[in-house]
This record gives structure tokens, C-alpha cells and sequence, in this order.
């Protein structure tokens, strides 16, 4: 498998392939702390590409992570990198977090104040055994645009720059894995836009897998391979983003922060009507958007009840996009008048809601061949 | 007044002596106050602070006792030829003892201060427990552990108590300038008690002033 430099979520047949990548992170863990506060975790996450753990304060993802980095010993969880076992109290094993090889990236940059950036760039470097080739700090102080901050001290450095200096810290220490814990969540807005394209940029260059916790919908949806919903310290659900989205029993509140999501290339663009043409992983998608180079890939996101379902192929609608599918799964909320099936569009899950008195007047059900008709596209970037 | 200098000069000697000597012991306690849970740590906290509370002769006397003939640390010290008692040694014991827990409290104090996260942040990028000690902690910590440092010498200069009981007032021998002040007012020589007065008072405004502005410096950065 290749998705480190293919991000293309809809094409992976299912969550199975991706959690059997060459080097999967396993981490088992059960804890109780004062107050209601518990954990109950079973992860396997891919051994590349972008591992979003999503969920709100309190939901355990950021220590999920430190017990991942070794920050944190739960006892009696087990941890592990393909076939290094990083902590098995059955076997009373625990490698402390300086022998793991984990890049980490905290919220708040944690740059060390008494060194210049240059420094603090060069404090994991000069720890490294063998040493790193010269040419790879040229390279990563380019691909975080760090060239100019070299010799300031951290203290004069914007918020965005700062985390920029600790991505760049921790890539030089070349780990196996890199760990991203709301490395935007201290940022205002303007400061995330300007970080969030140097993240996809890593995305696209980087060979190990990344960890990435998160409670942004807006961050999951644009960095996410692979998305692990956490609410208070249980696993909704482990799986290839669209698969984890279209889950039919998903929480209601989340569908409604996430959508569908959509990914496909950029086919071309008719500027006279201001409209992207996008090739998905089941047919082509027409959205308004400005213009983009053919071959980008791009991520849309799509509300269930933006999707109306037909049983043929209807004419004379305001509809550009209608796509053919199968239903694959039905889910009514208890005493709703509404439900949710979801439709398979080639590879492409899509769910839509729609009132029970339509499901039946349409005699829908499972495996039956309909149309999905997309208003309006919402498009994340 | 050769005397007056040789005073001044032996009290110094012992005070910087007192404070190199209790510094790594000093930084290490704070240290484990500071970032190590342990069994026996509210005890250990206990028993440094005792110096700071009881009276420095009621330590001076314990102090005799330890180490005196016949005391339990006293009789292995003779076997290998060291006496501390009425020496000069004994002076930089007593020394030691009161200014430790200046020392450890002003280390604790220091290392809280210096920010748990940057020292996982060193952890995350490879060094080790010794390592991020050397590398973050203790430059984070330098300012508070200089004026820890300050402290415990301009509080060595003056001690009188625990010295006088452990080490006597022998001429030419443990005789500070706290001691020797004392000393001179029962022998009515008010002259040289002035003088040693004037030397005292000079030392501990030059320590105390350093030592604050070593501490503003920290409350600014």
C-alpha cells in the first residue's frame, strides 16, 4: 500500500486493509481515575498515513497519546509499533519515551526558551545515533519555511511559527512515528490557516505514520486517512474516514458536525459557469469552486440531508449531480420520523436522510439500485 | 589589623566552602521534592526544615553529640583520625547543616518552577532522565538555584549558634566574625567588635543585594 503519498480514502476497500499495513500501532488500555472519568480503549491504527483520534475535551484523546509516547503509564496496557513492544506489564516492559523514537508535537510548541530556534531544532538532531545526514535539516527547515527564524530566539516567534519550529524539531529526530496533539487548537484562525497547508504538505512528503488528536471537524476532514471517534473514553468507531462517516449508527450530533465526505481529483473547470468537475471514486462531481490544477486532490463534504433519493433517473430538476448506487444499509432513530440509508456509489459511501413516509411510498431497502441526488456541496478547504 | 583579615577571610572561606559542598546535595533534594513522588518524602521534607525552626544552639548541641567522643558518628570519625569537634571542620559542619535547608528550599522552589512539559518535550526528542537534568532543567532553574546559592552563603557568614557549641571560640582556629564579635564584647573590646561589625555588615548587604536582584531577574524572565 502506498497512502503516504496517495491520500485517497475512497478508494480503500475497507478498514481491514488499512489496519493490516506493514507496521500497526496496537494500543490496549483500561483505566479508572477519580470521578466518572474512565478509559476503555482497543486501537489499531495503519501503519501510515494520518490517524485522526477525534473527540471532545474529556473524551481521552490526548491520553490515549501520552500513553502512546510513553508520557503516561497506565498499568496493564499494552503498546506497540509492528513488531517493537514499547510497554506489556504482563511482561513487565516498559520503554521509556526517550528510547521510543516518537516525533511529538504538544499544543502549546513547548520550544525550549533558553535556546534559539537553531538550537531547538538541533536538540534531537544531536541526539540521534547514527547522525542524520546534513542534507535532510536543509531539506525539512525548507519544508516547514524556516530558513529566516533560524537565529531568533524562541520568545520572538509568532504562534504559527512556533509550531512550525516544533514540527521541524521533532521530524529532525527522525522518529517512527510522529504524534500531533492540537498542534492548531492555541491557534486563531488566520494562524491555522497559515499552518494547516504545511501539515498537508507533510501529509504528502512524509513516510511514517502520524497521529493526529484533534477536536476540529474542519481538521479531521482535511488531514484524516484514518479517523478514530473517542467519546467519554470509549471507541465509537476505528475505520478509513468515509467508512467511519458512514457508519449507520453514528451519534447524531457527529453526523451533523461531519457530513459525507467526498474526495476525488480535479478533472477540470468551466470558468464560464464557475463549476469544478471532480472525479470521485464512483463517477464525476460538479461543484462550484475557483479553479484548480487538474490532478489536486480535494475533499468535499456533503450534509445527509443535502442528498435526495430517487428511484429513477429524474429529469428537469435544478440537480447537476445524480449518481446511480445500491443501498447498503437502512438506521431509524428510535421514534423518528426521519431515517438514514446509506448509498454505496461505486466505492463511495454516501448517507442521506430522508422521512420514513418517503423510504416507504419509495419502497426502499437494502439492495435496491437507486439515485443519490446531491443539492448543494459543501466544500472544505 | 592582620587579625581582622584573617577573620574576615577564614569566614568567607568557610561560607563558600559550606555552600559549594551542600549545592549538589542540596539541587539533588530539591530536585526529588520537586519532581518524585516517595515514601518518606513528607519525613525527609520534615527534617531538612528542622535546622530553619529549632534553636541553632539545640542543633549545635545535637550536632556535639553526633559528633563528639563517644557519638555515634563521632567514634567512626576517630577511627579514621578525623575531629571535627573545636576545629575548623566543625565550623563548616555547623555551617552546613544551618544553611542546607536554605539550599534545598530555594532548589525546590527553582526546578517547580521550570515547566514539566518542556522536560517531556526533551524526553520525546531522545535524552534521557541526566540528560534533560543538565540540558533543560537546570539552565531553566539557574537564576533560582543562584539565589539559593546567595542565600545559603549570606546565611553561613552569619552563623553563630550551632557553631559555638559545636566548634568552641578557639583563637586562630574557629573564630568567624560572628564569633569573634561576641567574643570581643565579653572581652569589652568594643573597638574590634566594631570592626568586625563594619566587615559583617558589609558582606551581608553585598550578598542580600545580589541575591535580590537575582531573584527580580527570575520574577521578569
Amino acid at each position: 500500500m502506498n497512502e503516504a503519498s496517495t491520500p485517497a480514502v475512497a478508494n480503500r476497500p475497507s478498514s481491514l486493509a488499512a489496519a493490516n499495513g506493514p507496521a500497526t500501532i496496537a494500543l490496549d488500555l483500561q483505566l479508572r481515575r477519580s470521578g466518572s472519568f474512565s478509559l476503555d480503549a482497543s486501537l489499531r491504527l495503519p501503519g501510515s498515513g494520518i490517524s485522526v483520534l477525534f473527540g471532545h475535551s474529556g473524551s481521552g484523546k490526548t491520553t490515549l497519546l501520552r500513553v502512546l509516547a510513553g508520557l503516561e503509564r497506565v498499568p496493564g496496557a499494552r503498546v506497540s509499533l509492528g513488531d517493537q513492544t514499547w510497554q506489556d506489564d504482563a511482561r513487565g516492559l516498559f520503554v521509556p519515551p526517550e528510547r521510543r523514537r516518537i516525533g511529538m508535537v504538544f499544543q502549546d510548541a513547548r520550544l525550549f526558551p533558553h535556546l534559539t530556534v537553531l538550537e531547538n531544532l538541533h536538540y534531537g538532531l544531536d541526539r540521534l545515533k547514527p547522525a542524520l545526514p546534513a542534507r535532510s535539516f536543509d531539506d525539512t527547515v525548507a519544508l516547514l519555511n524556516l530558513g529566516a527564524l533560524l537565529q531568533r530566539g524562541v520568545a520572538h516567534l509568532s504562534g504559527g511559527e512556533r509550531q512550525r519550529v516544533a514540527i521541524a524539531r521533532a521530524l529532525l529526530s527522525k522518529p517512527c512515528l510522529l504524534l500531533l496533539d492540537e498542534p492548531l487548537a492555541s491557534l486563531d484562525q488566520a494562524l491555522k490557516s497559515e499552518v494547516l497547508p504545511y501539515l498537508e504538505r507533510l501529509h504528502e512528503e512524509l513516510r511514517i505514520p502520524v497521529v493526529y488528536v484533534t477536536h476540529s471537524p474542519a481538521e479531521t476532514l482535511r488531514l484524516a486517512d484514518h479517523l478514530v471517534l473517542l467519546s467519554e473514553g470509549r471507541v465509537l468507531r476505528s475505520a478509513p474516514l468515509a467508512e467511519a462517516l458512514s457508519g449507520m449508527d453514528l451519534p447524531e450530533a457527529l453526523r451533523e458536525e461531519f457530513g459525507n465526505v467526498m474526495e476525488g481529483s480535479v478533472v477540470s473547470h468551466d470558468s464560464q459557469y464557475g463549476l469544478l468537475t471532480l472525479a470521485f471514486g464512483g463517477g464525476l462531481l460538479r461543484l462550484p469552486h475557483r479553479a484548480l490544477p487538474q490532478g489536486t486532490r480535494l475533499r468535499v463534504r456533503i450534509r445527509a440531508s443535502d442528498i435526495t433519493v430517487a428511484v429513477e433517473q429524474t429529469r428537469g430538476t435544478s440537480m447537476l449531480n445524480a449518481f446511480t448506487g445500491i443501498i447498503d444499509g437502512e438506521f431509524t432513530p428510535d421514534g423518528a420520523a426521519h431515517m438514514l440509508v446509506r448509498i454505496r456509489v461505486g466505492t463511495t459511501p454516501l448517507v442521506a436522510r430522508l422521512t420514513r413516509l418517503s423510504h416507504d411510498q419509495l419502497g426502499l431497502h437494502k439492495g435496491r439500485t437507486v439515485w443519490a441526488m446531491v443539492k448543494s456541496v459543501a466544500v472544505d478547504s | 589589623m592582620p587579625e581582622l583579615l584573617e577573620v574576615t577571610l577564614f569566614t568567607i572561606g568557610i561560607a563558600a566552602l559550606a555552600t559549594l559542598l551542600i549545592m549538589p546535595p542540596g539541587v539533588w533534594l530539591g530536585w526529588l521534592l520537586a519532581r518524585r513522588e516517595w515514601p518518606g518524602k513528607a519525613l525527609v521534607e520534615t527534617l531538612v526544615s528542622l535546622p530553619l525552626v529549632i534553636p541553632p544552639v539545640a542543633t549545635g548541641l545535637l550536632l556535639l553529640k553526633l559528633l563528639g567522643r563517644n557519638g555515634p558518628l563521632g567514634d567512626f570519625l576517630a577511627s579514621w583520625n578525623i575531629e571535627i569537634v573545636f576545629t575548623w571542620k566543625g565550623v563548616l559542619v555547623a555551617t552546613m547543616v544551618m544553611s542546607f535547608p536554605l539550599m534545598v528550599r530555594s532548589a525546590r522552589v527553582a526546578i517547580e518552577e521550570v515547566d514539566r512539559g518542556l522536560e517531556e518535550a526533551a524526553a520525546m526528542l531522545g535524552a534521557g532522565p541526566l540528560d534533560r537534568f543538565w540540558s533543560i532543567t537546570l539552565p531553566l532553574a539557574r537564576r533560582g538555584l543562584l539565589a539559593g546559592c546567595v542565600l545559603s552563603f549570606a546565611r553561613a557568614l552569619g552563623e553563630f549558634g550551632a557553631t559555638v557549641v559545636l566548634a568552641g571560640m578557639i583563637p586562630g582556629r574557629t573564630i568567624t566574625l560572628a564569633l569573634g564579635i561576641y567574643q570581643q564584647i565579653q572581652l569589652g573590646d568594643d573597638h574590634a567588635a566594631l570592626g568586625l561589625l563594619c566587615v559583617s555588615l558589609a558582606l551581608a548587604f553585598g550578598s542580600v543585594w545580589l541575591g535580590n536582584r537575582l531573584s527580580s531577574k527570575k520574577a521578569r524572565a
